[in-house]
C-alpha cells in the first residue's frame, strides 16, 4: 500500500526466541499430460502465442469442457502418494471472478469436494540444517506436513504488462495475452498448517517444497521445473507470542519461484512480522509479493473486501466417482517414492543419512546407484561423483545429469582404478576426457597413452635415476628411514608423467637400497 | 428481505455493469420485488432434501489424452477488439490477481 | 416461384426432392422469396444466408444427381435460431455485445444439420441470451405473431417459431430453457419440442443456463418435429452432459399416433387462478378429445410445481450470471468506452453496460445475489432442493401415468409493450413449462385450437419421463390428427395476420 512504512525487522534468532511461526503451504503443479485439462490442445510449455488454443480453453461462447481421464489419473497418483483418501464422489466448481487472462472469467476448480483429502508427506532435516538453529540435540528431525487437499483445475493464461518500467502490473499502460497455458490441467496441493516447527520454519518449508518435488518427480506427472512455472508455490506465515496459545494473523506470500525463495521468504515474514508485533501493531491478513533481488516481502493489491468466489457446481461437467478398482490399480503403479527409496539405498550402501543428503543435495543420486548397478563398489560410485564430477558440474554451471558421461563409463573407469591399470590421477584425466568427447575410457586411455606403467624394466630405469640424483635421500633410506622413501617415489612420479605404479615404485626403491 | 439500491449498485460492482444512476433507479426496485418473489422457496420444508446440480444422473465422462487440431492463431485472434504481437492486448489491468 | 413449396410440410418435401420432383434449389430458392416477402413484417431473420442456402441446396442436388443416398430432410431448408454457432453467418444471440462475430466453429447442432442436407435459410431473432418470452428483449427489435402482428411471436425462440408459423421454413430449431420452445409453439400454433435434456448436443450453443438450455424442433406438424428431432440428436463426445443412449424412438411414435390404453395426468397445480378462460377451455377440450381417443384420464397432483417458478428465476440466473461473464470486451465482442485512459475493468464495466440489455442485467445481478456468500444456501441452495422435490413429483406422477397434460402457456399470445416493463408478469409465461426444464425430461407442445375469446391459437403441453419422448409424440400426434381432421384444414390456414 502507498505511503504505508512497515516497522522494523526484528533480527531473526530473537525473532524466534519469543514468536512460534506457524508455516502453510501451498502448491500448484502443471501436470505433464499430452493434452490439456478440458480439451485436445498441447499442454506443452512455450510455442507461439495463441496458436495452442481451441474454443474451449479460449472459453469461446458455446464451447463444453470435456475432461481428461489422464489428469485424473495424475491427480489421484499425486493423492495417493500423499497418502490422502481419494472421493468416491466428487464435484468441479466454478470459481467466479473477472480477470484478463481467464477466458471465461471463471476458474473450473474443485472447491468443497476435492479429489484427494487428508494426506501427509513426511519431511526430514539433515544434522546441517538442524543444528545452525539451536533447536534439540542437533540430530536429524523428521516433520510430518499434513496435507489437507490436492485438487484439480485449470491454468490460466498469461498477460505480458507493457509501458511500466519493471514489467510488472504497476505503472503499466496496457497487457498483451497469451491463452496458450490457459486450460493446462494445474494440481493444487495443500498443507495444513505446520506446528511445531519454531526457528526452523523457513528450513522445514524448504525441505517440503523439495521433498514434494522430488516425489512428484519420481511419479512422472510433471517436469516440476520451478523456473518454467511447472511448480509453483504460495507460503503462508504467522506468528504468536511463545506460550501464548494462540495463533497470530498469516500472510500468503506469492512469486515464489525457487527453492531457496521458498526459505527465504519465510524467513523474511518473520522477521517482519515479529517487528510488527513488537511495534504493538497488527499483522495485515494480506496477500505479499517476494523480491527474489532483495529477499523482501511487499503487499499486494490492498482488497476493500474478501474476495468472493461464488463458487456453485460447475453445471457443465457431469461428478466423477472413480471406480475403487481403478484407484486400487492406481496404487499398484505407484513407484517406489523417493524417501523410501533414499532409506533403502541407504541401508543397501552403508551410508549415514548424512552422507546421503549430500548425495540428495549434489542431485547425484540416480548416476550413483546406475554406477553402481554397472559393477562399481559405492564407496568408488559416490567418490566420483561427489567429487571430481560434481566440482565439474558446477564449474560450468550444469546439472550432474546432463554431463556427458554415462555411469557405465564412471564405473568402467572405478574398475580401472581397482585393477591399478591407473591410479586416481589418471583416472581423473580420463574423465576429462570422457567429458571432452573423445570417447570412452578404454579410448582415452589408449589415444592418450594413460595406463600405469608397471613394467619392471621401466621403471627400474626411473628408480636408478632417481637414486642417483638424490645420494643424500638414498642413503637415510639404507639407514633405515623408510618413510624417507616418498621422496624417490615422487621423484619417479614426475619422471614417468604419474604413470608409474607408485605402489610398485615403491616396492623397488625398497628393495634396490635395503635388499628387501 | 428487501434490498436496498446501494446493495444493488454493490450488485452492479461485483457483475462489471456500470450502470448509470437512471438505469439504477429503474433497476433497482425491480429487483427487489423479484427477489422477494423467489425468496418463496425457503418456505418449503427440505430438511434432508440432497440439492441436485444435474438433472439427468451421468457420471465420469472422460475423455482420452489426445492430440486434436487446435485453432491457428488468426482464427483465435478473429474477433479480437485490439492485436498486438499475435496476442490479445488489453486496456491497463489495474489488480494485481 | 411455387408459393405451394412454402405450404408443404418438411417430410413432404423432404419425399418430392427424393423422387426428383423438385430440386432442392428450387425449395430454397421459393423459402427465400418468402421471406423476401414477409420478413418486412414478421422480422423472424436477423441474417438470411442466400448465398449460402443455395450453395447447400445445390450440393443436394448434385448428391442426388449422383446417386448417393440422401438423409431424410435432404434439401429441406430450416430457421436456426442465432444462439448456435455458425462458422459462415454471423451469431448474436440477439445482443448487441456479440453485434457481427463471426464465429470460428460449428455448433455440433449446425454440424448435423449440413451433414444431413438441410439448408439453413438464416439466423433467427430471439430474445437476448435466451431470456425472455416475447422475443422483445433482442437488442435488433422483437418479432410479429404471424396470427396478429400486434403481438408477440412468444420467446425466446419467437423468431424461429414465427418463421415456421410464416411458412417462411418448414422447420425451426430454438433452445428451451423455462419454456423458450413450446411457449413461442403455443403461441404461433405451431408444434415446439423440448427433448429429454442431453438429447441434442449443447456444444456451439451459447449458453444461458446449462443445466437447463435443451436444443430442439420447431415445425408445422408433429411428424415433422420428430423427423427432425432424429436429424439433431444423439450422444456428442464434446458435451459432456449429452446422454449417451439410442435417439428414443420419435418419428415411429409420431407416425403411429394411437393413445389408446395410455394413462393421461392433469395436473391441478396448472389450471386455476391466472389461466385465460379461452385457454383453459381449449384445453379441457383437448382432455375430452384424448379420454375419447381411448386413453385414460386422471388428476395427478404435483405439489412442488407451485414453487418450480421461483427455484428457476434463482437457477438459470446464477448459472447466466457465470456464463455470461467472459462477454467482456477482451477477446470478441463490442468493446467500449476504451479511450487508451481507462483501466480494464472499466472497459469491462462499460461494454457490458451498453451491450447488455434490461433483462440480462437483471437477471446477471440476481444470479450474482443468489450465490454470494451469505445467501447461496438461502437462495441458490434451497432452489437446487426444490428441484429435487420436483424431480420426485414428476418420478412419482409417472409411476402412475404414462404422460402429463397441461396448458402450455396461461394465455394467448399477449400484445407488444405490454410486459415489457413487468418481469413478474413476463416470467409467469413459463409456469407451466418451467418444471420439465428443470427435472430434464421430455414435454411439447401441439396447437389445440383456437381461444374462443380472442381467435389466437392455444397450445397443448405433454410431459413424458426421461428418455421416454417417443410417448408424448404419440400423444401429440393423436391429438393433431384428430384436431385436423375434425377441422378439415390445417390450423395456420385461420392466422389472417400475412396476407
Amino acid at each position: 500500500m502507498p505511503g504505508r512504512t512497515d516497522p522494523a525487522l526484528v533480527g531473526y534468532d530473537e525473532a524466534v526466541a519469543r514468536y512460534e511461526p506457524l508455516i502453510g503451504l501451498e502448491t500448484h503443479v502443471e501436470l505433464g499430460t499430452v493434452t490439456k485439462l478440458f480439451c485436445g490442445c498441447p499442454a506443452t510449455f512455450g510455442g507461439a502465442p495463441n496458436t495452442h488454443v481451441c474454443p474451449v480453453c479460449l472459453g469461446l461462447p458455446g464451447s463444453l469442457p470435456v475432461p481428461s481421464r489422464a489428469a485424473i489419473e495424475y491427480t489421484i497418483r499425486i493423492g495417493l502418494a500423499l497418502n490422502c483418501s481419494i472421493a468416491e464422489w466428487c464435484r468441479f466448481a466454478r470459481k467466479n471472478y473477472f480477470y484478463p487472462d481467464m477466458p471465461k472469467n471463471f476458474q473450473i476448480s474443485q472447491y468443497d469436494e476435492p479429489l484427494c483429502t487428508d494426506g501427509w508427506l513426511e519431511v526430514t532435516l539433515g544434522e546441517d540444517e538442524v543444528a545452525p538453529s539451536g533447536q534439540g540435540d542437533g540430530g536429524p528431525r523428521t516433520f510430518r506436513v499434513g496435507i489437507e487437499r490436492v485438487h484439480l483445475e485449470e491454468d490460466t493464461g498469461k498477460s505480458q504488462h507493457k509501458g511500466g518500467a519493471t514489467g510488472r502490473i504497476h505503472g503499466a499502460d496496457y497487457s498483451l495475452v497469451d491463452y496458450n497455458r490457459a486450460g493446462i490441467p494445474l494440481v493444487e496441493i495443500v498443507t495444513r498448517p505446520v506446528e511445531g516447527t519454531g526457528a526452523l520454519a523457513p528450513a522445514v518449508a524448504h525441505a517440503y517444497v523439495k521433498e514434494l518435488r522430488d516425489l512428484l518427480r519420481a511419479l512422472g506427472v510433471s517436469d516440476v521445473r520451478m523456473e518454467e512455472g511447472s511448480l509453483r508455490c504460495d507460503v503462508n506465515t504467522s506468528l504468536a507470542p511463545r506460550g501464548s496459545g494462540r495463533w497470530g494473523t498469516r500472510t500468503e506470500t506469492k512469486n515464489v519461484n525457487s527453492l531457496r525463495s521458498v526459505q527465504r521468504a519465510v524467513h523474511y515474514e518473520i522477521e517482519r512480522q515479529a517487528g510488527v508485533l513488537d511495534a504493538g501493531a497488527r499483522v495485515i491478513q494480506e496477500t505479499r509479493h517476494f523480491h527474489e533481488d532483495s529477499g523482501v516481502t511487499t503487499p499486494g493489491r490492498s482488497k476493500e473486501e474478501a474476495q468472493d468466489y461464488r463458487y456453485f457446481p460447475e453445471p457443465d461437467l457431469v461428478p466423477l466417482a472413480p471406480p475403487r478398482d481403478w484407484v486400487e490399480q492406481i496404487r499398484g503403479s505407484l513407484p517406489e517414492l523417493p524417501a523410501v527409496r533414499r532409506a533403502r539405498l541407504q541401508d543397501a550402501w552403508g551410508i549415514t543419512a548424512a552422507e546421503m543428503t549430500d548425495i540428495r543435495n549434489a542431485g547425484a543420486l540416480e548416476e550413483i546407484e546406475q554406477t553402481i548397478a554397472a559393477g562399481a563398489s559405492p564407496a568408488d560410485a559416490r567418490k566420483w561423483w561427489l567429487n571430481e564430477l560434481a566440482r565439474r558440474a558446477n564449474d560450468t554451471g550444469a546439472e550432474l545429469a546432463s554431463l556427458p558421461i554415462t555411469p557405465a563409463d564412471v564405473a568402467a573407469v572405478a574398475a580401472l582404478v581397482r585393477s591399478g591399470a591407473l591410479n586416481d590421477r589418471l583416472a581423473r584425466q580420463v574423465i576429462e576426457g570422457v567429458l571432452a568427447g573423445e570417447g570412452s575410457p578404454d579410448q582415452v586411455v589408449a589415444a592418450r597413452g594413460l595406463a600405469v606403467v608397471s613394467d619392471d624394466a621401466a621403471l627400474n630405469a626411473a628408480v636408478d635415476e632417481a637414486i642417483a640424483a638424490r645420494p643424500d635421500v638414498a642413503d637415510k633410506i639404507r639407514g633405515g628411514k623408510v618413510a624417507a622413501a616418498g621422496a624417490l617415489v615422487g621423484a619417479v612420479m614426475t619422471a614417468t608423467r604419474g604413470q608409474a605404479d607408485a605402489a610398485r615404485v615403491r616396492e623397488l626403491i625398497l628393495t634396490r637400497l635395503t635388499g628387501s | 428481505m428487501p434490498i436496498a439500491r446501494a446493495d444493488v449498485a454493490h450488485l452492479a460492482r461485483l457483475s462489471r455493469l456500470a450502470l448509470a444512476e437512471d438505469e439504477l433507479d429503474h433497476l433497482a426496485p425491480q429487483l427487489d420485488e423479484i427477489i422477494a418473489a423467489v425468496a418463496r422457496v425457503q418456505e418449503v420444508a427440505a430438511e434432508g432434501i440432497p440439492p441436485t446440480s444435474h438433472a439427468v444422473p451421468l457420471v465420469n465422462v472422460l475423455r482420452d489424452d489426445v492430440l486434436v487440431d487446435c485453432l491457428t492463431a488468426e482464427e483465435a485472434l478473429a474477433g479480437a477488439p485490439a492485436v498486438e504481437d499475435q496476442r490479445f492486448r488489453v486496456p491497463r489491468i489495474l489488480a494485481e490477481d | 416461384m411455387d408459393a405451394s413449396l412454402t405450404q408443404m410440410s418438411a417430410a413432404a418435401l423432404a419425399g418430392a426432392v427424393a423422387a426428383g420432383e423438385v430440386t432442392a434449389a428450387e425449395v430454397t430458392d421459393a423459402h427465400l422469396a418468402r421471406i423476401a416477402a414477409t420478413d418486412d413484417r414478421v422480422h423472424a431473420f436477423l441474417h438470411v444466408a442466400g448465398g449460402r442456402a443455395r450453395e447447400a441446396a445445390r450440393a443436394v442436388d448434385e448428391r442426388r444427381a449422383a446417386g448417393r443416398p440422401l438423409g431424410p430432410l435432404a434439401g429441406v431448408p430450416l430457421a436456426l435460431k442465432d444462439v448456435f454457432t455458425t462458422i459462415d453467418m454471423p451469431t448474436t444471440c440477439g445482443s448487441a455485445i456479440l453485434d457481427g462475430w463471426r464465429p470460428p466453429y460449428d455448433a455440433t447442432i449446425t454440424r448435423r444439420l449440413r451433414e444431413a442436407g438441410v439448408v439453413i435459410l438464416g439466423k433467427t431473432n430471439m430474445d437476448e441470451f435466451a431470456m425472455g418470452s416475447s422475443t422483445e428483449n433482442s437488442a435488433f427489435g422483437p418479432s410479429h405473431n404471424p396470427w396478429d402482428p400486434s403481438r408477440v411471436p412468444g420467446g425466446s425462440s419467437g423468431g424461429s417459431a414465427a418463421a415456421v408459423a410464416a411458412y417462411q421454413a418448414p422447420l425451426g430449431i430454438g433452445t428451451d430453457t423455462g419454456g423458450s420452445i413450446r411457449q413461442p409453439g403455443a403461441v404461433c400454433g405451431v408444434v415446439g419440442v423440448k427433448p429429454t435434456y442431453g438429447g441434442s448436443s449443447r456444444y456451439g450453443l451459447v449458453a444461458f443456463a446449462s443445466s437447463l438450455d435443451t436444443p430442439g424442433p420447431i415445425a408445422r406438424t408433429v411428424l415433422d418435429a420428430a423427423l427432425l428431432h432424429e436429424v439433431m440428436s444423439g450422444h456428442d463426445p464434446c458435451d459432456s452432459t449429452s446422454v449417451d443412449a439410442p435417439v428414443p424412438p420419435v418419428v415411429a411414435a409420431a407416425r403411429q399416433a394411437d393413445v389408446s390404453g395410455m394413462t393421461i395426468g392433469v395436473v391441478p397445480e396448472f389450471t386455476g387462478e391466472g389461466f385465460q378462460p379461452g385457454v383453459l377451455a381449449r384445453f379441457g377440450e383437448a382432455v375430452e378429445l384424448l379420454e375419447a381417443l381411448g386413453a385414460k384420464v386422471t388428476e395427478v397432483s404435483c405439489p412442488h410445481f407451485s414453487y418450480a417458478l421461483p427455484a428457476y428465476y434463482l437457477i438459470a440466473p446464477s448459472e447466466c450470471s457465470s456464463n455470461l461473464a467472459r462477454f467482456d470486451a477482451m477477446r470478441y465482442g463490442l468493446r467500449a468506452g476504451d479511450d487508451g485512459t481507462r483501466s480494464a475493468e472499466e472497459v469491462m464495466a462499460l461494454t457490458r453496460a451498453q451491450g447488455f440489455g434490461a433483462e440480462v442485467k437483471r437477471r446477471i445481478m440476481l444470479g450474482t445475489y443468489a450465490l454470494s456468500s451469505g445467501y447461496y444456501d438461502a437462495y441458490y441452495g434451497k432452489a437446487q432442493q426444490v428441484r429435487t422435490l420436483i424431480i420426485r413429483d414428476f418420478e412419482a406422477a409417472f409411476e402412475r401415468v404414462d404422460v402429463l397434460v397441461s396448458p402450455t402457456t396461461p394465455t394467448t399470445a399477449f400484445p407488444l409493450g405490454e410486459r415489457v416493463d413487468d418481469p413478474m408478469a413476463m416470467y409467469l409465461a413459463d409456469l407451466c413449462t418451467i418444471p420439465s426444464d428443470l427435472a430434464g425430461n421430455a414435454a411439447l407442445s401441439v396447437p389445440c385450437g383456437l381461444s374462443p375469446d380472442d381467435g389466437l391459437p392455444v397450445g397443448l403441453q405433454v410431459m413424458a419421463p426421461v428418455l421416454a419422448d417417443d410417448r408424448m409424440y404419440r400423444v401429440g400426434a393423436a391429438v393433431e390428427a384428430a384436431l385436423d381432421s375434425r377441422r378439415g384444414y390445417p390450423l395456420l390456414n385461420d392466422a389472417r395476420g400475412l396476407a
